[in-house]
Protein backbone atom coordinates (compact mmCIF):
# COMPACT_ATOMS: atom_id res chain seq x y z
CA UNK A 1 0.00 0.00 0.00
CA UNK A 2 0.91 3.84 -1.28
CA UNK A 3 1.04 6.37 1.36
CA UNK A 4 0.23 8.90 -1.84
CA UNK A 5 -2.44 10.51 -2.19
CA UNK A 6 -4.07 13.75 -4.23
CA UNK A 7 -5.89 16.49 -2.76
CA UNK A 8 -8.11 18.80 -4.75
CA UNK A 9 -11.33 20.53 -5.14
CA UNK A 10 -13.86 18.49 -6.73
CA UNK A 11 -17.81 18.84 -7.94
CA UNK A 12 -20.04 15.83 -6.46
CA UNK A 13 -23.61 15.05 -6.13
CA UNK A 14 -25.32 16.67 -3.50
CA UNK A 15 -28.89 16.69 -1.85
CA UNK A 16 -31.47 15.83 -4.37
CA UNK A 17 -28.59 15.23 -7.13
CA UNK A 18 -27.49 19.24 -7.26
CA UNK A 19 -23.59 19.86 -8.09
CA UNK A 20 -21.85 20.62 -5.12
CA UNK A 21 -18.39 21.50 -4.43
CA UNK A 22 -15.96 19.02 -2.50
CA UNK A 23 -12.65 18.55 -1.22
CA UNK A 24 -11.10 15.72 -1.59
CA UNK A 25 -7.95 13.19 -0.46
CA UNK A 26 -7.77 10.45 -2.08
CA UNK A 27 -5.59 7.34 -2.19
CA UNK A 28 -3.49 7.28 -5.49
CA UNK A 29 -2.88 2.96 -4.97
CA UNK A 30 -5.56 0.24 -6.17
CA UNK A 31 -5.78 -1.33 -3.12
CA UNK A 32 -8.84 -1.33 -1.45
CA UNK A 33 -9.98 1.17 1.36
CA UNK A 34 -12.62 2.73 3.36
CA UNK A 35 -13.57 6.05 3.07
CA UNK A 36 -14.80 8.83 5.47
CA UNK A 37 -17.11 12.14 4.99
CA UNK A 38 -15.92 14.45 6.90
CA UNK A 39 -18.28 17.23 8.01
CA UNK A 40 -17.12 20.86 8.69
CA UNK A 41 -18.20 23.25 11.15
CA UNK A 42 -20.74 25.84 11.32
CA UNK A 43 -18.10 28.93 10.20
CA UNK A 44 -17.33 26.95 7.44
CA UNK A 45 -15.33 24.89 4.65
CA UNK A 46 -11.86 26.38 6.14
CA UNK A 47 -8.42 25.47 5.95
CA UNK A 48 -8.16 23.79 9.14
CA UNK A 49 -11.03 21.44 8.21
CA UNK A 50 -9.17 20.51 4.57
CA UNK A 51 -6.19 19.54 6.92
CA UNK A 52 -8.20 17.16 8.75
CA UNK A 53 -9.65 15.49 5.19
CA UNK A 54 -5.75 15.11 4.27
CA UNK A 55 -5.32 13.56 7.75
CA UNK A 56 -7.40 10.49 6.85
CA UNK A 57 -5.82 10.00 3.64
CA UNK A 58 -2.24 9.61 5.54
CA UNK A 59 -4.02 7.32 7.83
CA UNK A 60 -5.17 5.43 4.29
CA UNK A 61 -8.87 6.25 3.71
CA UNK A 62 -10.38 8.21 0.68
CA UNK A 63 -11.85 11.28 2.34
CA UNK A 64 -13.89 14.23 1.39
CA UNK A 65 -15.89 16.97 2.71
CA UNK A 66 -18.59 18.46 1.38
CA UNK A 67 -18.80 22.47 1.22
CA UNK A 68 -22.11 22.57 3.11
CA UNK A 69 -22.92 26.49 2.13
CA UNK A 70 -22.11 25.66 -1.33
CA UNK A 71 -26.23 25.98 -1.78
CA UNK A 72 -26.69 29.16 -0.21
CA UNK A 73 -23.39 31.08 -2.52
CA UNK A 74 -21.84 28.83 -4.69
CA UNK A 75 -18.72 30.22 -6.00
CA UNK A 76 -18.13 32.58 -2.73
CA UNK A 77 -15.49 32.65 -0.26
CA UNK A 78 -15.68 30.11 1.90
CA UNK A 79 -16.10 32.61 4.60
CA UNK A 80 -18.91 34.75 2.81
CA UNK A 81 -20.69 31.40 2.22
CA UNK A 82 -20.61 30.76 5.78
CA UNK A 83 -22.44 34.10 6.85
CA UNK A 84 -24.92 33.94 3.48
CA UNK A 85 -26.05 30.79 5.06
CA UNK A 86 -26.13 31.31 8.80
CA UNK A 87 -28.09 34.36 7.46
CA UNK A 88 -30.48 32.33 5.74
CA UNK A 89 -30.89 30.28 8.79
CA UNK A 90 -28.15 27.43 8.69
CA UNK A 91 -27.95 23.87 7.35
CA UNK A 92 -31.33 22.38 7.11
CA UNK A 93 -30.91 19.03 8.28
CA UNK A 94 -32.62 17.68 5.07
CA UNK A 95 -29.73 19.09 3.06
CA UNK A 96 -27.15 18.08 5.35
CA UNK A 97 -28.09 14.27 4.41
CA UNK A 98 -28.38 14.44 1.29
CA UNK A 99 -25.16 16.14 1.11
CA UNK A 100 -23.25 13.27 2.90
CA UNK A 101 -25.34 10.84 1.59
CA UNK A 102 -23.76 12.11 -1.91
CA UNK A 103 -20.21 12.24 -0.03
CA UNK A 104 -20.80 8.86 0.65
CA UNK A 105 -21.77 7.60 -2.76
CA UNK A 106 -18.75 9.39 -4.27
CA UNK A 107 -16.14 7.77 -2.22
CA UNK A 108 -18.59 3.93 -2.93
CA UNK A 109 -17.92 4.79 -6.20
CA UNK A 110 -13.83 5.05 -6.05
CA UNK A 111 -12.18 2.37 -7.80
CA UNK A 112 -10.40 1.50 -4.65
CA UNK A 113 -13.60 1.63 -2.61
CA UNK A 114 -14.05 -1.17 -0.07
CA UNK A 115 -17.73 -0.10 0.53
CA UNK A 116 -17.33 1.09 3.71
CA UNK A 117 -17.79 4.68 5.01
CA UNK A 118 -17.80 6.27 8.00
CA UNK A 119 -18.69 9.88 8.63
CA UNK A 120 -16.98 12.37 11.25
CA UNK A 121 -18.08 16.14 12.66
CA UNK A 122 -16.72 18.48 14.76
CA UNK A 123 -18.47 21.20 16.78
CA UNK A 124 -21.87 21.56 15.29
CA UNK A 125 -20.77 18.75 12.62
CA UNK A 126 -20.99 16.57 15.49
CA UNK A 127 -24.54 16.63 15.95
CA UNK A 128 -24.63 16.05 12.16
CA UNK A 129 -22.24 13.25 12.41
CA UNK A 130 -24.97 11.65 14.09
CA UNK A 131 -27.67 13.30 12.45
CA UNK A 132 -26.08 10.89 9.10
CA UNK A 133 -25.49 8.24 11.10
CA UNK A 134 -29.26 8.33 11.80
CA UNK A 135 -30.34 9.26 8.34
CA UNK A 136 -27.93 6.95 5.90
CA UNK A 137 -26.71 4.00 6.17
CA UNK A 138 -23.24 4.15 7.26
CA UNK A 139 -20.44 1.95 8.81
CA UNK A 140 -19.53 4.08 11.42
CA UNK A 141 -19.48 7.70 12.77
CA UNK A 142 -17.62 10.12 15.03
CA UNK A 143 -19.48 12.59 16.49
CA UNK A 144 -16.46 15.47 18.32
CA UNK A 145 -18.18 17.52 20.99
CA UNK A 146 -21.37 17.77 19.01
CA UNK A 147 -23.86 20.17 21.03
CA UNK A 148 -27.74 20.17 20.71
CA UNK A 149 -27.88 15.90 20.09
CA UNK A 150 -29.71 15.78 22.96
CA UNK A 151 -30.99 18.90 24.70
CA UNK A 152 -32.06 22.41 23.54
CA UNK A 153 -30.03 25.05 22.24
CA UNK A 154 -30.19 28.44 23.90
CA UNK A 155 -31.58 31.67 22.86
CA UNK A 156 -35.24 31.13 21.78
CA UNK A 157 -36.23 33.15 19.09
CA UNK A 158 -32.91 33.01 17.35
CA UNK A 159 -33.22 32.75 13.58
CA UNK A 160 -31.57 29.49 13.39
CA UNK A 161 -34.68 27.00 13.77
CA UNK A 162 -32.97 24.57 11.98
CA UNK A 163 -31.12 22.95 15.09
CA UNK A 164 -33.30 20.75 16.96
CA UNK A 165 -32.03 17.84 19.30
CA UNK A 166 -32.31 14.44 17.36
CA UNK A 167 -34.23 12.54 20.39
CA UNK A 168 -36.99 10.80 17.35
CA UNK A 169 -33.79 9.94 15.04
CA UNK A 170 -31.76 8.15 17.55
CA UNK A 171 -33.36 4.77 17.29
CA UNK A 172 -32.56 4.98 14.05
CA UNK A 173 -28.56 5.06 14.66
CA UNK A 174 -27.42 2.69 11.87
CA UNK A 175 -23.76 1.92 13.13
CA UNK A 176 -21.33 2.28 15.87
CA UNK A 177 -20.63 5.92 17.42
CA UNK A 178 -17.52 6.87 18.41
CA UNK A 179 -17.96 9.75 20.67
CA UNK A 180 -15.15 12.40 21.84
CA UNK A 181 -16.29 15.07 24.42
CA UNK A 182 -14.05 17.76 26.93
CA UNK A 183 -15.02 17.54 30.48
CA UNK A 184 -15.65 20.96 30.85
CA UNK A 185 -17.31 21.95 27.57
CA UNK A 186 -20.97 23.37 28.58
CA UNK A 187 -22.60 22.48 25.39
CA UNK A 188 -22.62 19.01 24.95
CA UNK A 189 -22.31 18.90 28.66
CA UNK A 190 -21.14 16.42 30.74
CA UNK A 191 -25.02 15.75 32.18
CA UNK A 192 -26.00 15.59 28.15
CA UNK A 193 -23.33 13.46 27.47
CA UNK A 194 -24.68 11.32 30.29
CA UNK A 195 -28.14 11.42 28.53
CA UNK A 196 -26.98 10.63 25.30
CA UNK A 197 -25.12 7.70 26.55
CA UNK A 198 -28.06 6.57 28.72
CA UNK A 199 -30.44 6.97 25.14
CA UNK A 200 -28.05 5.02 23.06
CA UNK A 201 -27.77 2.05 25.68
CA UNK A 202 -31.72 2.04 25.82
CA UNK A 203 -32.31 1.72 22.01
CA UNK A 204 -29.20 -1.01 22.23
CA UNK A 205 -26.70 0.81 20.22
CA UNK A 206 -23.14 0.37 20.09
CA UNK A 207 -21.20 3.09 21.00
CA UNK A 208 -18.01 4.24 22.68
CA UNK A 209 -17.44 7.56 24.27
CA UNK A 210 -14.67 9.25 26.26
CA UNK A 211 -14.87 12.65 28.04
CA UNK A 212 -11.47 14.04 28.53
CA UNK A 213 -10.53 16.15 31.32
CA UNK A 214 -8.65 19.52 30.90
CA UNK A 215 -10.59 20.04 27.95
CA UNK A 216 -13.14 21.96 26.95
CA UNK A 217 -15.34 22.43 23.53
CA UNK A 218 -12.89 22.30 20.08
CA UNK A 219 -9.91 20.55 21.70
CA UNK A 220 -8.74 18.88 18.58
CA UNK A 221 -8.49 22.82 16.80
CA UNK A 222 -4.95 23.30 16.44
CA UNK A 223 -5.64 26.59 15.72
CA UNK A 224 -7.65 27.99 18.54
CA UNK A 225 -7.07 28.60 22.16
CA UNK A 226 -9.12 25.84 23.14
CA UNK A 227 -6.81 23.03 21.57
CA UNK A 228 -5.52 20.72 24.16
CA UNK A 229 -2.89 18.14 22.89
CA UNK A 230 -3.17 15.80 25.19
CA UNK A 231 -6.86 15.36 24.48
CA UNK A 232 -6.18 15.46 20.58
CA UNK A 233 -3.60 13.18 20.65
CA UNK A 234 -5.51 10.42 22.33
CA UNK A 235 -8.57 11.09 20.15
CA UNK A 236 -6.81 10.86 17.21
CA UNK A 237 -5.81 7.35 18.51
CA UNK A 238 -9.03 6.57 19.20
CA UNK A 239 -10.06 7.67 15.42
CA UNK A 240 -8.01 5.45 13.98
CA UNK A 241 -8.75 2.39 16.12
CA UNK A 242 -12.37 3.06 15.39
CA UNK A 243 -12.19 3.70 11.76
CA UNK A 244 -9.71 0.97 11.22
CA UNK A 245 -11.76 -1.79 13.06
CA UNK A 246 -15.35 -0.40 11.44
CA UNK A 247 -13.99 0.67 7.94
CA UNK A 248 -11.91 -2.70 7.36
CA UNK A 249 -13.63 -5.47 5.59
CA UNK B 1 -19.32 25.43 20.57
CA UNK B 2 -21.10 26.87 17.69
CA UNK B 3 -23.50 28.60 19.51
CA UNK B 4 -26.19 29.05 16.69
CA UNK B 5 -27.53 32.60 18.53
CA UNK B 6 -27.98 34.96 15.74
CA UNK B 7 -29.52 38.15 15.39
CA UNK B 8 -30.35 39.84 12.30
CA UNK B 9 -31.01 43.88 11.59
CA UNK B 10 -32.80 45.44 8.61
CA UNK B 11 -30.16 47.59 7.60
CA UNK B 12 -29.84 51.02 5.50
CA UNK B 13 -26.76 52.62 4.90
CA UNK B 14 -23.25 51.76 3.03
CA UNK B 15 -20.24 49.79 3.49
CA UNK B 16 -16.31 49.30 2.35
CA UNK B 17 -15.97 45.63 1.54
CA UNK B 18 -13.51 43.55 -0.74
CA UNK B 19 -14.53 45.46 -3.71
CA UNK B 20 -15.40 49.14 -2.61
CA UNK B 21 -18.56 50.97 -1.27
CA UNK B 22 -21.52 48.77 -1.60
CA UNK B 23 -25.39 49.70 -0.35
CA UNK B 24 -25.93 47.43 2.84
CA UNK B 25 -29.62 45.76 3.31
CA UNK B 26 -28.86 43.50 6.41
CA UNK B 27 -26.55 42.69 8.99
CA UNK B 28 -26.17 39.21 10.92
CA UNK B 29 -25.01 39.49 14.65
CA UNK B 30 -24.10 36.91 16.21
CA UNK B 31 -21.23 35.00 19.16
CA UNK B 32 -19.64 32.34 17.82
CA UNK B 33 -16.41 30.98 16.49
CA UNK B 34 -14.30 33.68 14.52
CA UNK B 35 -12.85 32.91 11.36
CA UNK B 36 -9.67 34.94 11.96
CA UNK B 37 -9.24 36.64 15.16
CA UNK B 38 -7.31 34.85 18.29
CA UNK B 39 -9.84 33.63 20.27
CA UNK B 40 -12.82 31.06 20.81
CA UNK B 41 -15.79 32.85 20.58
CA UNK B 42 -16.36 36.20 19.32
CA UNK B 43 -18.95 39.09 18.48
CA UNK B 44 -19.31 39.04 14.82
CA UNK B 45 -20.80 41.24 12.42
CA UNK B 46 -21.81 40.53 9.19
CA UNK B 47 -23.04 43.89 7.53
CA UNK B 48 -24.06 42.51 4.11
CA UNK B 49 -26.23 43.28 0.67
CA UNK B 50 -27.31 39.91 -0.57
CA UNK B 51 -28.76 40.78 -3.59
CA UNK B 52 -25.03 41.83 -4.57
CA UNK B 53 -23.52 37.90 -4.15
CA UNK B 54 -22.28 36.71 -0.75
CA UNK B 55 -19.06 38.58 -1.10
CA UNK B 56 -21.04 41.86 -0.34
CA UNK B 57 -19.87 41.55 3.30
CA UNK B 58 -18.16 43.88 5.64
CA UNK B 59 -16.98 41.25 8.70
CA UNK B 60 -15.58 41.85 12.08
CA UNK B 61 -15.36 39.48 14.84
CA UNK B 62 -14.60 41.49 17.96
CA UNK B 63 -13.57 40.45 21.60
CA UNK B 64 -16.99 40.57 24.23
CA UNK B 65 -15.35 43.65 25.93
CA UNK B 66 -14.67 45.44 22.61
CA UNK B 67 -18.26 44.58 21.24
CA UNK B 68 -19.94 45.74 24.70
CA UNK B 69 -17.46 49.28 24.53
CA UNK B 70 -18.68 49.63 20.80
CA UNK B 71 -22.00 49.28 21.71
CA UNK B 72 -22.13 51.74 24.22
CA UNK B 73 -20.23 54.43 21.94
CA UNK B 74 -22.60 53.65 19.14
CA UNK B 75 -25.23 54.86 21.70
CA UNK B 76 -23.41 57.43 23.72
CA UNK B 77 -22.62 59.11 20.04
CA UNK B 78 -26.11 59.21 18.79
CA UNK B 79 -27.17 60.49 22.83
CA UNK B 80 -24.82 63.12 21.84
CA UNK B 81 -25.85 64.01 18.74
CA UNK B 82 -28.10 67.68 18.68
CA UNK B 83 -31.75 67.94 18.16
CA UNK B 84 -32.95 68.21 14.69
CA UNK B 85 -29.92 66.81 13.10
CA UNK B 86 -31.44 62.89 13.47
Amino acid sequence: MSDAFLSATVKIAGTGGAEIEAYSALAQDDEPRGGVVVIHHLPGYDDPTKEIVRRFAHLGYNAVMPNLYWHDAPGAAPDDAAAAGRAKGGVPDARLVGDVGGAAEYLRALPNSNGKVGVIGYCSGGRQSVLAACSLPLDAAVDCYGAFVVGDPPGAGHPLKNVKPLYDLLPDLSCPLLGLFGEDDSYPSPKQVAELEQLLTGHGKTFDFHSYPGAGHAFFAVDRPSFRPEAAKDGWERIAAFFGKNLSV
Amino acid sequence: MCTYITNMVSTEGSGKGADGWFPLTETSVYFDHPVHAPAEHTLNIDFRNPDRGAGARVAVELTADTARALAHAILETLDAVPEGIL
